[in-house]
């Protein structure tokens, strides 16, 4: 049996009026993958944001290893640098070397020293394959590289688990496999990761579950044999014609 | 030069015109002694004018980096206090917030236990950097908001705290955006400071009302605290448009 990463139970959200998520169950057993995928406005990127606190969820429970994630502040700092994050579009900070984008969470938020904090940053570097680009400013970089810097600096927190929200959506096609590239080896190495993404044939890979969701529901969820194989529902068919086609 | 040139040659042509013998330039002609004495003393105020500036424009500055702080933050009391700081300060008038600190904050002082006069010279600084605060604020909070939302999630992400967010991740990229509207703001301080002179403060301004109860020459004697200021603004513009092309030019590295 292994242990629980992140579950949760009853998950409701609003956006003013608008209910973004419905009653939203997951569980993730450590060093799980769980794609999740749906048509936009699904409330897909939701779900990930309001595990690692970038929003609050109105009702039902989220746990991280057993502790619960209440929207509270000292709870949300808590788990601040436990979940990393990868954004559509990489966030990287612009005024910053990729060394120090690097460095900065570990030297402020872990206290480790300089001389630490670099030698993790490249070690990091290298397993994402840029360890040259260290002193390079995120600019000089291509989409793919900053992608995977970006991925390099979540990792220097050391994370008890890796959401991707829509990492390869604001890549240029030729990009796309590098930064996969490394996703996949992650998972490899055991990493709990949850990933928003419409790369199906990543998810075929790499996935442990498959979520599929629309308008704010989990509308089909299970393994990616079942999912791709046999899909239950009508929605979910014709979201996977749709993005298969191509 | 050739800027403040030009207002000193009209002033030069407009003392030809006195056939009539209503004017008085000869109270500010270097070319005589006395004339030369009357322009040193009204110069001689220009020292307290950029001082009194300066030292407002650096309190301002932090101040009002303090203000626009919790009015960027999650917790809506916090952005109350902010909202309510700004709209404050900014409505009330330089003339009675000035006249306030002076005679009146002493007083406010006295009753609290604390013996602290208030010179005309921080009474000054005092009343033009707070004042001024309720503007850079707003300068703050508008640079601040001008960097994407994404760059303190990210930072949020990797388990950097409210203050390390803003010290090392927004602040840095906002600073360039921020700096040529702060030296604009520079400029209005410089202007405003002439109110010191009505608490007595011995300014620019001051140091002409004085000349104009001795000489009863108010057009020669304003004239010359007009091209003064004018002098000093220019020099402050040019600066500022240099401080922007260089910002500029780092933006596009």
């Amino acid at each position: 049996m292994v242990e629980t990463a992140i579950e949760l139970v009853d998950v409701n959200k609003w956006f003013g009026d608008f209910h973004v998520l419905k009653d939203i169950n997951l569980k993730v057993g450590a060093g799980e993958k769980v794609v999740i995928c749906g048509p936009s406005g699904s409330g897909k990127s939701t779900v990930v944001r309001c595990i690692n606190k970038l929003e609050a969820h109105q009702s039902g429970t989220i746990h991280l290893y057993g502790a619960e994630l209440t929207n509270d502040p000292r709870s949300v700092a808590s788990i601040q640098g436990e979940i990393g994050m990868v954004f559509q579009q990489f966030n990287l900070f612009p005024h910053l070397s990729v060394l120090d984008n690097l460095t900065l969470g570990p030297m402020k938020a872990r206290d480790l020293t300089r001389s630490e904090a670099e030698e993790r940053a490249r070690h990091y570097l290298t397993r994402v394959r840029i360890p040259d680009q260290a002193a390079k400013m995120p600019k000089q970089l291509s989409g793919g590289q900053q992608q995977r810097v970006a991925i390099a600096r979540s990792l220097c927190m050391e994370p008890k688990a890796l959401l991707f929200d829509e990492p390869t959506s604001a890549l240029d096609p030729e990009m796309i496999s590098e930064v996969l590239d490394v996703m996949e080896e992650l998972a490899q190495d055991g990493m709990t990761m949850i990933v928003v993404t419409h790369e199906m044939g990543f998810a075929r890979k790499v996935a442990d579950q498959m979520v599929f969701m629309d308008e704010g529901e989990i509308v089909e969820h299970g393994t990616p044999e079942d999912f791709f194989g046999d899909p239950k529902t009508a929605r979910c068919q014709k979201f996977l014609s749709q993005i298969l086609q191509h | 030069m050739k800027k403040f040139f030009v207002p000193l040659m009209l002033l030069v042509l407009l003392s030809g015109c006195s056939a009539s013998g209503n004017w008085g330039w000869y109270v500010i002609d270097p070319r005589t002694n006395g004339g030369w004495t009357n322009i040193k003393f009204l110069i001689s105020g220009m020292g307290s004018t950029i001082l009194i500036s300066v030292i407002a424009a650096t309190i301002s500055i932090v101040l009002g980096l303090i203000v626009a702080l919790p009015g960027q933050s999650g917790n809506r009391w916090l952005r109350l206090i902010n909202r309510i700081y700004v709209e404050f300060v900014r409505s009330i008038p330089l003339l009675p917030m000035l006249f306030w600190v002076f005679y009146g904050l002493p007083i406010v002082f006295k009753s609290m236990g604390f013996n602290i006069p208030i010179d005309p010279f921080w009474g000054a600084i005092i009343t033009l950097a707070i004042s001024d605060s309720a503007f850079t604020a707003e300068i703050y909070r508008s640079g601040i908001q001008s960097i994407a939302r994404g760059q303190s999630e990210a930072a949020q992400t990797i388990g950097l705290n409210y203050y390390q967010t803003m010290r090392y991740v927004i602040l840095p990229q906002a600073v360039r955006r921020i700096l040529p509207p702060l030296a604009n703001q520079f400029i209005y301080i410089v202007k405003m400071s002439a109110f010191a002179s009505v608490i007595g403060m011995q300014e620019l301004t001051r140091r002409a009302n004085e000349l104009v109860v001795t000489e009863y020459r108010p057009l020669e004697i304003y004239s010359l605290l007009i091209v003064e200021y004018l002098v000093l603004v220019l020099i402050i513009s040019a600066g500022v448009r240099w401080l922007e092309r260089k910002m500029g030019a780092d933006e596009r590295v």
